[in-house]
């Protein structure tokens, strides 16, 4: 049994340690800031700020820099220049948004261009788009722990204010909470976890690990601080189990070749969405028959 | 200063884009009174919430709050806005969201102690919340969600509480039920009411005093005082009579290039 699941060499990979552990960090964070990025609708500025990182890691590949600093870089910067041109309002936010990746995409473009000719392989736009967390260094782990610390108590700080002011800015503002200060705060926080799931499962797809799990959490339970616990615990498990089937995979085919991490981390996470949309009918099933249970009581009386 | 009034708007105007939306507007809520804001829709009576709330910059004139200048004030105003759109699917129980009406402005992740629960608890049995606590608040009935508003308003112990057409799309039941609800827990808290409606008849039974606003210019008073042909005439700027029909007030304007010869100023009463 174990032996089928777990191919050989698992445990014992470096790579594959090095995998789980920032995975995991990274899962945590993103479920988190994920849970507000939903509830304050703004899955569009969280997409926005991963093609930022697109941007920042492409940069960053061709100036021979660490991925990582190039994603959390563009992201911070992306964060704010989309505050500067009006996220804080609301009809102004898409508009914002928009500009902004606009932009990013197509400085990305010109990097990835550049990554190409320099390094004659498509290797770097296939790990800045798509991750390769298989290649990251152990070295990187530290870094990985800081910043999902520091993000972590960012959105402790600033959860009640934050919680507000993404019910209702107006409710917020009146209670002389700044809402545009915690929003920017936010938008600090999104960065920063979308550079760390972008360096494990690549910038574009970062946004199913930020906005899967926890739109799965929203939809199984009815509070707030189960969902975010849920949404971490979806990250990680979809992380793990990616992790593992791509490590697996490299034995399911003759030739030897792999399959992405991404693949099937992204698949995992929408498998898990698809699964919560099922949750009502059981749901429904169980009202109906609370419902014959009330009816029939009245009907005792 | 105990004995001023709670809130002093003093020849306040406020134009948006070269209009004027509030024109020199004076008027005072007296503590523990209960004061309606009238006027049909765009006449600025957001505008006004707004600009007590310090959301909104004024042009001319002042806003005091317990004699105090507007600056922040957060602390001694209970606001419960014109729409707050939750959705459904927002983990957040009405109980949840009293408790932020509480401690939404403090920062860190500390736990309510039992105090504070027991205050939330208190709250949501003085608006008769207690029944729908553990509900989401996006999934309530809008009657249900206004008191919770109430509630997320009132639980900071405010000296004055602000409503912006809080009795807007309810049905006749629900406007009946809050508007009550309103006079009984602002006696309660010994809160002044400040309250927005375009329709003043539900009103009548609990308002101290009036503040019709029309064409960004207002007149206040008692009721009786303000609610004649003569004033709102003025303040209109064209012939307006008053019905008084069974305890209910009708404003009604002149129909335009009318040969019928209308008797000046007529406030008409039928018992």
């Amino acid at each position: 049994m174990a032996t089928f699941l777990f191919e050989p060499g698992f445990f014992s990979s470096g790579p594959v340690h090095v995998a789980l552990v920032i995975g995991a960090v990274s899962a945590v964070v993103t479920g988190v800031v994920g849970v507000f990025t939903v509830l304050r609708g703004q899955s569009f500025a969280g997409h926005a700020l991963t093609d930022v990182a697109t941007t920042g890691g492409s940069a960053s590949f061709f100036y021979g820099l660490t991925p990582l600093l190039g994603f959390l870089g563009a992201g911070v910067l992306g964060a704010g220049a989309m505050d500067l041109v009006g996220v804080q309002r609301l009809r102004g936010r898409d508009i914002a948004t928009g500009v902004v990746l606009g932009v990013a995409t197509g400085v990305a473009a010109l990097y990835l261009y550049l990554d190409t000719t320099k390094s004659a392989t498509t290797g770097a736009a296939q790990q800045v788009l798509f991750g390769s967390i298989f290649t990251l260094d152990s070295s990187t782990i530290p870094v990985v722990a800081v910043l999902s610390v520091v993000t972590l108590a960012l959105i402790a700080s600033i959860y009640r204010p934050l919680l507000l002011s993404s019910l209702s800015a107006d409710l917020a503002a009146a209670r002389g909470i700044s809402v545009r200060a915690v929003g920017l705060l936010f938008m600090l926080a999104l960065a920063i976890s979308v550079g760390l799931s972008s360096i494990a499962i690549g910038s574009i797809l970062s946004t199913a690990l930020l906005i899967g799990p926890a739109a799965t959490s929203l939809r199984l339970t009815r509070s707030l601080r189960r969902a975010f616990a849920f949404a971490a615990v979806i990250g990680v498990a979809a992380t793990w189990l990616g992790v593992l089937f791509a490590y697996d995979s490299y034995y399911w085919f003759p030739s030897s070749q792999g399959l992405p991490v991404s693949f099937f981390i992204v698949l995992l996470v929408f498998l898990a969405y698809v699964a919560s949309g099922l949750h009502p009918i059981p749901r429904a099933l169980k009202r109906a028959r609370l419902d014959g249970h009330a009816a029939a009581a009245q009907r005792v009386r | 200063m105990s004995n001023g009034p709670v809130l002093d708007v003093d020849h306040v105007s406020v134009a948006f884009a070269g209009r004027e939306v509030l024109d020199d507007v004076s008027f005072q809520v007296q503590a523990s009174e209960f004061t309606g804001l009238i006027g049909s829709n765009g006449v600025g009576k957001t505008t006004l919430l707004r600009s007590v709330l310090g959301l909104q910059r004024i042009d001319r004139g002042e806003i005091r709050v317990n004699g105090a200048p507007l600056s922040r004030h957060a602390r001694v105003l209970g606001y419960v806005p014109q729409k707050v759109s939750l959705d459904p699917d927002v983990p957040v129980r009405a109980r949840d969201f009293v408790a932020l009406g509480l401690d939404a402005h403090r920062f860190g992740f500390s736990r309510r102690t039992k105090d504070e629960r027991q205050l939330v608890e208190q709250m949501l049995m003085d608006v008769d919340a207690e029944r729908f606590a553990d509900t989401r608040v996006g999934s309530l009935s809008g009657g249900e969600q206004q008191r919770i508003l109430i509630a997320h308003a009132l639980i900071s112990q405010p000296s004055l509480l602000l409503l912006d057409e809080p009795l807007a799309n309810l049905d006749p039941k629900s406007v009946e039920e809050v508007v009550s609800l309103l006079h009984r827990v602002a006696k309660d808290h010994g809160v002044a009411v400040l309250l927005s409606a375009h329709e003043m008849n539900s009103l009548l039974p609990v308002m101290d005093r009036i503040v019709y606003l029309t064409n960004g210019r207002a007149a206040s008073g008692t009721t009786d005082e303000v609610v004649r042909s003569d004033v709102l005439s003025t303040l209109y700027g064209h012939h307006v009579d008053v019905l008084k029909l069974h305890g209910r007030v009708f404003v009604v304007a002149q129909p335009s290039e009318s040969d019928v010869e209308i008797p000046e100023h007529s406030t008409l009463t039928i018992e």
